[in-house]
């Protein structure tokens, strides 16, 4: 305690975000904080808990669920909204539904539907008027220049070229007609940070994120998990051949998009470890980001992704 | 030890003691800088080379970075680091960097966010806007060129909103040879330059982000330069947080957390200073006081707080206090007012509208505020002080402004926090402009509103009639003074006291200086809302006639009177019928040019959304708009 004077960096992340949250609920209508059950959803939603305790954060959190996620990651959503006392909303895109959409048939299409306009349906739904969202500007180029208040406009556009300048902490939630605003509390924090928050906090995230020996099969040059066997042979058309391997995730999407990497790390220092010693970054494991060339982000966001 | 080794001791002790690690990256501190520096003067790439100098690219990202060099990069064959920050698609086509982008970085002390800022002159917007939270800047000059005028603008910039930590980072060194004249040379020019508009300090280093001289490692071309490398500068300077602890505890009031009757809790972000449980505390704008009893977290709660975090305070006391107010050291607090001179960098297209009111977001406050005709603006390459009618975009002056509800503040100098503002756009919700409070003008402490003993409900009780503005507007010609004639007449017939302002009559007296610029215009309104406004406490229904074309103000004169008391009639005559009447001659002058800034014609004329009447006269007699008016009017209020 002999400097108490001075906050490391976790500390004025952490109060940063705090601080918006905050902001947000003084000034918007009708927030809602998105939630995909992955580690960035489970730091906010510790942020949020931590940002109006002794209330309950006073907004529900909404999964726009593609039915292709993992498991575990229905059951720790499940948890985590009844320990925190808040209202779950889960939305699925009944276009999506009945039309079978699935990640091996039907590529990016998959994401578009389910996710792009699963989001913009549940959020014209309840009448949002504030979107939570855990984007961190380190995890793309494009998101770097993105605002921590990022107006949308009724089509639930993006517009980067006519952002509103932020200054200081002064955020400008007014709202034209038609408009929603998709906030991002944890802009300015690294992956690193997002992990060393989850330890010191004891932050409780999927225990995808660990490894374990898992039922495994190689699919377009990928390493993935066969989470529900019935179900992947019926739309893969065929049984994958089935490996046991000791695997885990570093970003947790739907179960086909998302690849495995193969480790030993049991612990969260030892995540940490394999994290910081790995030379292939984050994204790596999603195929959302090489559609398009280098601006693939930029355009899906202009479309309306989150 | 250079930084190379620490990197490389870092690395090893990933690999060999992660929990050490760990232990070492939590403690570590916080500092956020901006590079900013003339197009070609290599931002971007020095930004990659603190990327890739602290292990901050992954190995794919390194390939997709050799691809692009090769295909789009600007450096031949070699690596193009500014390919790894120039973000968005449009500006890797241009070549340019057009806006704001923040990255990040990690050193063995200290976590980095670097906010790259354009040089471009139509984009000061953003290199405030980077500037704003930074505690230090890196102003970047191209060996080749020395300082130019985007230095000097840039340096003002910084200056301006007070960073204190100044960093003059010679670049290109290479291509000069790492000749120590030409780097000797820049300093003292720019020490010049610096002292002049009041830099009191600044740090030179010579650099190469493309060759790395200089950045994480001394380097062996400039055997003659004696000073920290530039990341170990980074590493060492204080960062802006710890200052504002050692200044008067503040903390401007977020939310008011009550989850149950038993818990009360005012949530904010410190300010500046530190708070204790057993703290006298006063709250701002009251001035009540109380005694902080409970720093509530969610882990438990705090013996202390400091500047930079969140937190929830109980007090003792069920004291009035909610978003807006400030909570303060009792026997220091800051003051209140509503008249002050602001430094205020303008950032819309719409250049600024003396008379205008906007709203002016504050901390947690944000309230109504009129801007002065600028005193000056300062031409930033020059630092001269123009006399100026307006702010347009980029444009810096120095104004007097005016709040419709008293501000607790301090001047910027002494607190960002309660002195750093921003104007919004009432109409378009764009945010305008940002400003800094430099003082609180004389006046506006020493004049006091007079509570008078015969109020304004005596006043109308006597006249036995409830008092209202009856607002006509609408083009030239439409038929406003006709109508409000008519409704005058009627009133006056069943026994009402009225008067009506007409725009024609009232300037020829009161308004006679005034013009029919778009800054006129709106002055025209707010002194005539301010008759009416007095008119109605002297209990009087005023009907106007005004063609008041702008939203802004007719919703300004709105908020001057009481709750219902504004009834907006709008006479909606199409441009075509009010040209073709064209009682007075107007249009035909205004379509031959010899009449400037008619509405309809040359200024717009913007309708309003939800009138309390509108009377399209096209299909409704004059006659029967009035009686229509004032049926409704004594069926809404009996008493009239």
């Amino acid at each position: 305690m002999a400097d108490r004077q001075t906050l490391t960096h976790l500390e004025r992340l952490e109060s940063e975000a705090i601080h918006i949250m905050r902001e947000v609920v003084a000034e918007a209508t009708n927030p809602v904080m998105l939630y995909s059950v992955g580690k960035d959803s489970a730091v906010m939603l510790h942020l949020a808990r931590k940002a109006f305790y002794p209330s309950p954060p006073p907004f529900p959190l909404l999964h726009v669920d593609t039915t292709w996620k993992f498991q575990d990651m229905y059951a720790l959503r499940d948890k985590m909204a009844t320990e925190s006392g808040m209202e779950l909303l889960v939305y699925q895109n009944p276009e999506a539904a009945e039309k079978e959409i699935n990640p091996f048939d039907h590529g990016s299409l998959h994401t578009d539907m389910w996710k792009t306009e699963g989001l913009k349906q549940a959020l014209d739904k309840y009448g949002f008027d504030a979107a939570f969202g855990g984007a961190r500007r380190d995890e793309e180029k494009s998101r770097a220049k993105e605002r921590i208040f990022s107006f949308r406009t009724a089509s639930h556009g993006w517009d980067p070229k006519n952002q509103r300048p932020e200054l200081w902490n002064l955020y400008n939630a007014r709202k034209n007609k038609g408009e929603s605003i998709r906030v991002f509390p944890i802009s300015n924090w690294t992956e690193l940070d997002i992990w060393q928050y989850i330890h010191l906090n004891n932050v409780p995230i999927v225990p995808l994120y660990f490894a374990d020996v898992r039922p495994t099969f190689e699919w377009e040059g990928g390493l993935f998990m066969a989470d529900d066997l019935p179900r992947l042979e019926k739309v893969l058309g065929y049984r994958p051949e089935i490996t046991e391997r000791s695997i885990r995730f570093r970003t947790l999407g739907c179960f086909p998009l998302t690849g495995a990497v193969e480790s030993t790390a049991k612990t969260l220092p030892e995540v940490i470890q394999e994290t910081l010693l790995t030379t292939t970054s984050e994204r790596q494991g999603r195929v959302i980001d090489k559609d398009a060339g280098g601006a693939g982000m930029e355009v899906k966001k202009q479309q309306g992704y989150f | 030890m250079t930084s190379g080794d620490v990197i490389y001791q870092t690395e090893a002790l990933i690999a060999e003691d992660i929990d050490a690690y760990l232990e070492q990256h939590q403690h570590k501190t916080m500092l956020r800088f901006i590079t900013c520096g003339s197009v070609d003067d290599g931002k971007s790439t020095l930004i990659g080379r603190l990327l890739y100098d602290s292990k901050m690219i992954f190995e794919d990202q390194l390939t997709a970075l050799e691809n692009d060099s090769k295909k789009v990069g600007t450096q031949g064959q070699e690596i193009d680091f500014a390919l790894l920050v120039d973000g968005l698609a449009a500006e890797r086509e241009q070549g340019i960097t057009i806006d704001v982008a923040y990255r990040f970085f990690n050193t063995e002390k200290r976590k980095f966010i670097v906010a790259d800022c354009p040089g471009h002159e139509q984009y000061t917007r953003n290199m405030v806007t980077g500037a704003s939270t930074a505690d230090l800047a890196v102003i970047l000059i191209d060996a080749r060129k020395g300082v130019l005028v985007q230095t000097r603008r840039h340096s003002y910039l910084c200056h301006l909103i007070g960073i204190k930590n100044i960093v003059l980072a010679v670049n290109k060194m290479d291509l000069v040879d790492y000749d120590p004249v030409v780097f000797d040379a820049i300093v003292k020019d720019y020490a010049e330059f610096a002292r002049s508009i009041g830099i009191e300090s600044f740090t030179a280093l010579p650099i190469s982000g493309f060759k790395g001289d200089n950045i994480t490692t001394r380097s062996a071309n400039t055997p003659w330069y004696k000073g920290p490398t530039l990341v170990d500068h980074l590493e060492t300077v204080e960062v802006l947080s710890s200052v504002d602890a050692d200044k008067p505890f503040r903390m401007p009031v977020q939310w008011v957390n009550r989850p149950n009757l038993d818990f009360r809790g005012f949530s904010g972000l410190i300010a500046t200073g530190s708070v204790k449980p057993g703290d006298e505390i006063r709250v701002l704008p009251s001035g009540k006081t109380s005694t902080v009893t409970r720093i509530v977290t969610l882990d438990s709660d705090l013996d202390q707080a400091v500047a930079g975090q969140s937190v929830t305070l109980c007090l003792a006391d069920e004291v009035d206090c909610s978003r807006g107010d400030v909570i303060s050291l009792a026997d220091n607090p800051p003051q209140a007012a509503d008249q002050f001179e602001a430094t205020l960098v303008w950032l819309n297209d719409e250049a600024m509208l003396p008379g205008r009111a906007y709203w002016l977001k504050l901390a947690t406050q944000t309230v109504s505020v009129t801007v002065q005709q600028p005193k000056y603006v300062v031409n930033v390459n020059t630092m001269e002080q123009l006399a100026a009618k307006t702010l347009e975009l980029n444009a810096i002056g120095v104004a007097e402004i005016a709040t419709d509800k008293p501000l607790v503040f301090e001047a910027y100098g002494d607190n960002r926090t309660l002195g750093g503002f921003v104007l919004i756009d009432k109409m378009s919700n764009a945010t305008v402009a940002a400003g800094m409070l430099n003082f609180s003008l004389r006046r506006a402490q020493n004049v006091h509103w007079q509570a008078l003993d015969i109020s304004r409900d005596a006043h109308a009780a006597l006249k036995r009639q409830k008092p209202k503005v009856l607002w006509f507007t609408g083009l030239s010609g439409s038929g406003k003074s006709t109508i409000a004639n008519m409704v005058e007449k009627r009133l006056h017939a069943v026994g009402k006291h009225t008067f009506l302002l007409d725009g024609d009559n009232v300037r020829h007296g009161l308004n006679k200086d005034l013009g029919f610029t778009e800054a006129d215009r709106i002055e025209n309104i707010r002194r005539v809302g301010e008759v009416a406004k007095l008119m109605t406490d002297a209990g009087l229904i005023v009907l106007t006639a005004f063609i008041s074309p702008f939203r802004a103000e007719r919703e300004m004169v709105r908020t001057l009177m009481a709750e219902g008391e504004f009834v907006e009639i709008f006479v909606d005559t199409p441009l075509e019928v009010a040209e073709a009447r064209d009682v007075k001659g107007l249009y035909k002058k205004a379509r031959t040019g010899q009449l400037k800034n008619f509405t309809g014609i040359d200024s717009p004329y913007e309708a309003p959304e939800k009138p309390d009447f509108r009377i399209d006269t096209t299909r409704e007699k004059p006659e029967d708009a009035a009686e229509r008016i004032v049926n409704e009017l004594l069926g809404w209020a009996p008493t009239i």
